[in-house]
């Protein structure tokens, strides 16, 4: 055995443990977790114009997501939907990610993207189908460009670079976001979608939530190398943002999409940010991970963050606030009337859209059903 | 008989010129796949395509089944029409979670608003001397899946009016090629009008028994249909041409004629297409059966070594013998 392969094979001191900040890569940083704008070269011009106006939007979208995604906790816990995937703490990630995209972009989201479908004008109860157990998706993905969510982890990386291929034949210039997690990074889905998107140079962002917990199993489970490092050695540029910035955010995944945009083909972004709550309603994440970790990244909260910005530059005042809070419950209302007032399907929605020429077993199968259905209505009857 | 549309050519090259006439009539074709441009597929399917319609409408892709797959429920996405290839049939597992979890699914998920037009060639079975996971059968695999579905032709004329009709269906389509039936020759018409893709086919008339058989089997079964006459014994032979939808209604008719069925097929007879045909035929012809049907196709073991598949495959004496068995009753 060589030396090398000896080296190799051993696992480096970090290799198992968890981070520590000193070997840690760094973040494209805009906003401090104190809410203070800091400088950076390369990404400041991507948010160089930005408004009062829309950073006020900014933290609009991340506190109506954050209360669309409590309520819908909440409704998870009354019985109302069946499982509910919350996004707390990831807001400024997708807030930031998906203010940045253009209306003929198309998003391929995986199942956690409330706040992306947010920003591309998808109504909130349209997600809550699938969660309530009344669809399986249930909206037309191209009302907004914003695909169905995918509950097969990575898949959907896959399609994302397919559909940038497609841009590239129609020589139009639109660009695709495909968002995936930590977890789905071990997915051969995604390491071939890495390779496609390369080979193609199609204009695709990967857009990676590390929020640090794939359910139970930490990123350490999943690499070796911090992920956007992944990116080199299919042949394009990976970054890593804070993922609690939403300046950041918007302005890292601006420069991909502009770099899709203008033929140099894809980019990964690492959002480095954490997932707050469980990783469905389903999860204990008192099983394997404590409070102190929670702490520490409540600390670096991303609507806490750009709340203290816009105060100390005199951004918001108290009336926009209000005002918000306001919007903040009216939406909840308006969800949870909405996410009640949904009716089952009719129970022929079994057979519909199985097929979209027709089948001749769906046919029989379904004329079975009828007659057996009206089994009933006859005994009534009878 | 021969027209002046009507050229005699293999099944390989037929399916050749459908792709060609494919990609000519819809610039949203595409033909995808590993090896299927310069060298022309490594069956030479796709031959001199790349060639004339360039590399962007004939694509080689990286050796990634489930990137072929995901990739092209994408561009189906898009609005294109792709026709991917996996090289062989064992090869497609890699791509199977793309095929049932998302290109199945899609359009019922969407309730109906997205199509996923994307064919995806798979040539299967064996026959031709090959090393392992090149002669398999996957059908059932697939036909289980609602939301696929799952054609596969014995002839040239079938192989390119089939693969027309696949590239125009809304559905995803898995278009099964039967690959030791590349070679053989017959007439195509490239002018005439084809019956519907789901419909099975009476290849040859009987009223003794019906072989029911798909793809690679129908050879063998007309082949069983010539030595079973030499017998006196008239059977029917009908070709399926779709194992999803099945055309139950047509195995029906010649059931309710013949009164008794064999069917064949390649792969496993275990949980394989054969199984629902008896099941569903014993429902429907209960009281017109002479004999419980019969099944002959592959065991249940891995598809063998060359030098002895001929054992595994079912043959001209496998399928007499159940004939025989059938008839006796």
């Amino acid at each position: 055995m060589t030396v090398e392969s000896t080296a190799a094979r051993k696992p480096r001191r970090s290799a198992g443990t968890r981070k520590s900040p000193s070997t840690e890569p760094e973040l494209v940083q805009l906003l401090t977790p104190e809410g203070k704008r800091v400088k950076n070269a390369a990404y400041d011009k991507y948010v160089a114009g930005i408004t009062p106006d829309e950073l006020r939007g900014l933290y609009r979208d991340m506190v109506l997501t954050r209360r669309f995604d409590a309520e819908a906790t909440s409704l998870q816990r009354q019985g109302e939907l069946g499982l509910w995937a919350s996004l707390l703490g990831q807001e400024a990630a997708q807030i930031g990610s998906g203010r940045a995209t253009r209306e003929d972009d198309y998003v391929f989201p995986t199942y956690r993207e409330h706040g992306v479908a947010w920003c591309r004008g998808v109504p909130p109860e349209n997600l809550l189908g699938m969660f309530r157990g009344v669809n399986n998706g249930g909206w037309d993905p191209n009302s907004n460009n914003f695909q169905l969510y995918t509950i097969v982890i990575g898949s959907q990386t896959l399609h994302a670079t397919g559909y940038a291929m497609g841009i590239t034949k129609d020589g139009a210039d639109s660009a695709v976001i495909a968002y995936f997690g930590d977890g789905a990074s071990s997915q051969g889905d995604v390491a071939e979608s890495f390779t496609f998107s390369a080979v193609y140079n199609a204009p695709v962002v990967f857009f990676c939530q590390n929020n640090q917990w794939a359910i139970s199993e930490p990123t350490e489970k999943q690499t070796r190398v911090p992920l956007y490092q992944r990116a080199q050695g299919f042949g394009f540029p990976g970054v890593r943002v804070d993922g609690n910035d939403v300046l950041a955010c918007l302005a890292v995944t601006k420069w991909a999409l502009e770099r899709a945009r203008s033929g140099e083909g894809p980019t990964l972004v690492e959002a480095f940010t954490y997932r707050m709550g469980a990783h469905t309603t389903s999860d204990d994440p008192t099983r394997y991970r404590g409070d102190e970790e929670r702490q520490a990244w409540e600390a670096k909260d991303p609507i806490l963050r750009l709340r203290r910005y816009l105060e100390a530059s005199n951004h918001a005042d108290e009336g926009f606030f209000a005002e918000l809070e306001a919007e903040s419950e009216a939406l909840g209302k308006r969800v949870r009337e909405a996410v009640r007032a949904m009716p089952d399907p009719d129970r022929f929605a079994i057979f519909e859209h199985a097929y979209a020429d027709g089948h001749a077993l769906v046919d029989e199968e379904r004329a079975q059903f009828a007659a057996y259905q009206a089994s009933f209505t006859d005994g009534e009857g009878a | 008989m021969a027209t002046e549309t009507s050229t005699k050519m293999a099944l390989a090259k037929a399916i050749n010129e459908s792709l060609r006439r494919a990609l000519e009539a819809d610039p949203k074709v595409l033909v995808m796949g590993e090896d299927v441009g310069k060298l022309g597929g490594v069956f030479r399917v796709t031959d001199g395509l790349q060639k004339d319609f360039g590399e962007s409408r004939v694509i080689d892709t990286p050796l990634a089944e489930s990137g072929i797959v995901g990739t092209a429920i994408g561009l189906a996405l898009r609005g294109y029409r792709p026709v991917v290839e996996i090289q062989f049939d064992g090869f497609v597992f890699p791509a199977y979670d793309q095929i049932v979890t998302q290109l199945a699914k899609m359009h019922a998920r969407s309730l109906g608003k997205v199509k996923l037009p994307v064919v995806i060639r798979i040539p299967y079975g064996g026959g031709i001397g090959a090393v392992e996971h090149h002669s398999e059968s996957p059908e059932a695999l697939f036909a289980h899946v609602a939301g696929l579905k799952i054609v596969t032709p014995s002839n040239s004329s079938d192989a390119y009016w089939m693969m027309q009709q696949a590239i125009q269906s809304d559905d995803p389509v898995i278009f099964f090629e039967p690959k030791r039936r590349y070679w053989d020759k017959g007439e195509v018409n490239t002018e005439a009008i084809p019956g519907p893709l789901h419909k099975a086919q009476v290849v040859r008339e009987g009223t003794d028994l019906t072989l029911v058989a798909y793809g690679p089997m129908v050879k063998t079964c007309l082949e069983v249909a010539d030595a079973a006459a030499e017998e006196g014994r008239n059977l029917e032979v009908l070709d399926l041409r779709s194992v999803s939808p099945l055309d139950f209604d047509a195995i029906q008719a010649s059931v309710e004629k013949t009164r008794r069925l064999v069917v064949v097929h390649e792969a496993p007879v275990f949980f394989g297409s054969g199984a629902e045909i008896a099941a569903r035929i014993t429902e429907r012809c209960f009281y017109h059966l002479e004999a419980p049907v019969l099944r002959v196709g592959g065991y249940h073991a891995p598809y063998p070594p060359a030098r002895i598949e001929e054992e595994y495959l079912p043959g001209l004496d496998r399928v007499l013998d159940a004939v025989d068995r059938a008839l006796a009753y």
